[in-house]
């Protein structure tokens, strides 16, 4: 039954709700194509006989009428959200064989619609990273390739194991995060869709912290559509996360396929960075000429700070890094290194077990907030900060949305940034901003390059306004008919 | 201001990151790099400007100040390197 992992996550809903597959069937189906995909290295934990006992369990609901409105859906989850039982590594050799006694808000929302879990997804070490090539587990490899290529490119990071195996059709929809762009970088690397939701609609609570006041969670997945059904289930007030927002989860799916006629669409003029690829440019030219045929109208903006987003997040999350992962001390949890004394031991844990780029970021957090560097670089970034988003705030006082590419490029090989961070860094360019600002955020699969490798575009939304961002992706996904898929390979 | 390896093992030792000696250097042209890179923050004009600590427009909640949950030691010691009796066990704090 392969062609069962070929649907989409409504297509399957909806024939599990007319009794054409049970989703026991449907999760066999979804299990031997992860168990088949051991080269793409997506998953670091598969749990197959979890998935057939939750699915049994929805099959049972589903015969009594009490299916929820993910019921029997097969999903991964990215290595980042605790799973009460089941490994939790954040993709680092100091949780090791963290085992979590508690589930973390996200999926908790998940089971209670219903949702079948499959498996822990790969991600860059407590997801700092822009290529999945920080993790402890290896680096995803992308199911996609260069045309007449064997090369192994990157599915992109932090979430590259989410983005990877929702495109090689190994399950049906992912969960995700994105401080920096760690959602919607890896979706266009590798053709999905995924949302990064205003901050504070995704409870944080029992998602491995990395920058608490830009971790955001959210869904990848195979079209808009499905993208809506997930966030709408993930999203919600939780009294667990003290900047959860305490407001009505709006019902996203049925901003899909809203007219977007009348609406207006930003283009942000400062987007136009030096050596940008001309294919890239060439696809938010036909982005716009899409939105305009649907009704649009186009209205260029100007965000002058764009060009400080990336230096100003390279202090904040750092800083707020050190801060969040001085908890791994090997005392309570985790690994442990001995040393001569207390303070030995807490240095060769961390030594041990943070990974290089880990290490670095700490390194970097704790410098700018240490005595002496306070103001000079954690507040004049915290000030940078805030003109960011008043950029933003300006903007949308005349646009009701604002289009841009998602990265600078396609997918890269394995390795080809490696030796340079700040060359890894620029891969978030275009992304960045929003997480900085707190805004809604969007990558729609949108055409291919000259070696047919999948490039993405990006909304930017008002805060609260993701149905706006359905609405617009919906319109974007119909125009572009986006059909191309990964040649099998694995 | 460039960060020269004496600037890094004070950073490391605040940081409770053991790092040898012979890394340093690379160390400290790493994060030259980056920090050089940061510098053009100087160029924005913040001057009035107040700093931005929260994407969230609102107050922090307040809540009542009661136990939700506990009681349960053999969860919160699971995942303990090592314990003995119901205790975490840690290396000697106090001299």
């Amino acid at each position: 039954m392969t062609s069962l992992t070929k649907l989409t996550l409504k297509a399957a809903l909806d024939g599990l709700a007319d009794k054409s597959f049970s989703s026991q069937e449907l999760t066999e189906a979804h299990v031997e194509a992860v168990a088949a995909a051991k080269p793409l290295n997506a998953f670091v934990l598969e749990t197959p006989e979890k998935a057939i006992e939750m699915a049994k369990a929805s099959d049972a609901r589903r015969a009594k009428g009490e299916a929820g409105v993910l019921d029997g859906a097969p999903l991964g989850i990215k290595d980042l959200f605790c799973t009460e039982g089941v490994r939790s590594t954040a993709c680092s050799n100091i949780l090791g064989n963290f085992i979590p006694t508690y589930e973390s808000t996200v999926t908790a929302n998940l089971w209670r619609d219903g949702a079948v879990m499959l498996g822990k997804l790969n991600l860059d070490e407590f997801a700092m990273g822009s290529s999945n090539e920080t993790s402890a587990f290896g680096p995803v490899i992308n199911p996609w390739r260069s045309e007449g290529s064997n090369a192994k490119l990157t599915p992109g990071g932090s979430s590259g194991g989410s983005a990877a195996s929702v495109a090689a059709d190994l399950c049906l929809g992912a969960t995700a995060t994105d401080t920096g762009g760690s959602i919607r970088q890896p979706a266009a690397f590798t053709g999905t869709v995924g949302i990064k939701p205003t901050y504070g609609r995704c409870s944080r609570w029992g998602v491995v912290a990395f920058a608490s006041s830009l971790d955001q969670a959210g869904p990848i997945a195979k079209t808009v559509e499905d993208a809506a059904i997930l966030l709408k289930s993930m999203s919600g007030h939780d009294a667990k996360d003290s900047t959860s927002l305490d407001i009505d989860v709006p019902d996203f799916p049925s901003f899909v396929g809203k007219s977007v006629k009348g609406l207006r669409v930003g283009i942000p003029k400062e987007y136009r960075v030096d050596g940008m690829p001309a294919e890239i440019e060439k696809l938010w030219e036909q982005g716009i000429a899409w939105l305009k045929e649907a009704g649009c109208e186009i209205v260029e903006v100007s965000l002058p700070h764009t060009k400080y987003a990336l230096p100003a997040y390279y202090i904040v999350a750092p800083a707020e890094a050190s801060s969040n992962l001085a908890r791994y001390d090997g005392m309570r949890f985790g690994l442990r290194e001995e040393g001569a004394n207390l303070t030995e031991t807490y240095e060769n844990t961390r030594a041990a077990g943070f990974g290089p780029e880990v290490k670095r970021r700490i390194l970097i957090g704790t410098y700018v907030l240490s005595a002496g560097y306070y103001d000079a670089y954690y507040l004049k970034a915290l000030k940078v900060r805030r003109r960011i988003a008043d950029d933003f705030d300006q903007a949308f006082e005349k646009v009701d949305a604002l289009l841009t590419p998602t990265a600078p490029s396609a997918a890269f090989g394995l390795g080809e940034n490696a030796d340079d961070p700040v060359a890894m860094y620029l891969n978030d360019i275009f992304t960045v901003t929003v997480n900085l600002a707190g805004l809604p955020g969007m990558s729609i699969p949108a055409g291919v390059d000259v070696n047919g490798l999948p490039l993405g575009l990006q909304l930017i939304g008002k805060a609260l306004d993701e149905g706006t961002l359905f609405s617009l992706g919906g319109a974007i996904e119909k125009a572009a008919d986006f059909k191309a898929k990964p040649a099998k390979w694995w | 201001m460039a960060i020269d390896a004496a600037t890094v093992r004070k950073v490391a030792r605040l940081a409770r990151i053991a790092e040898p000696e012979e890394k340093l250097e690379q160390l400290a042209s790493e994060l030259n790099g980056i920090m050089t890179w940061i510098e053009q923050l100087s160029e924005v004009d913040t001057d009035g400007v107040e700093p931005m600590t929260s994407a969230v427009h609102m107050p922090a909640p307040m809540r009542e100040d009661v136990v939700t949950e506990g009681g349960d030691a053999s969860k919160v010691l699971s995942n303990a390197p090592k314990t003995v009796d119901g205790f975490f066990v840690v290396p000697k704090v106090v001299e």
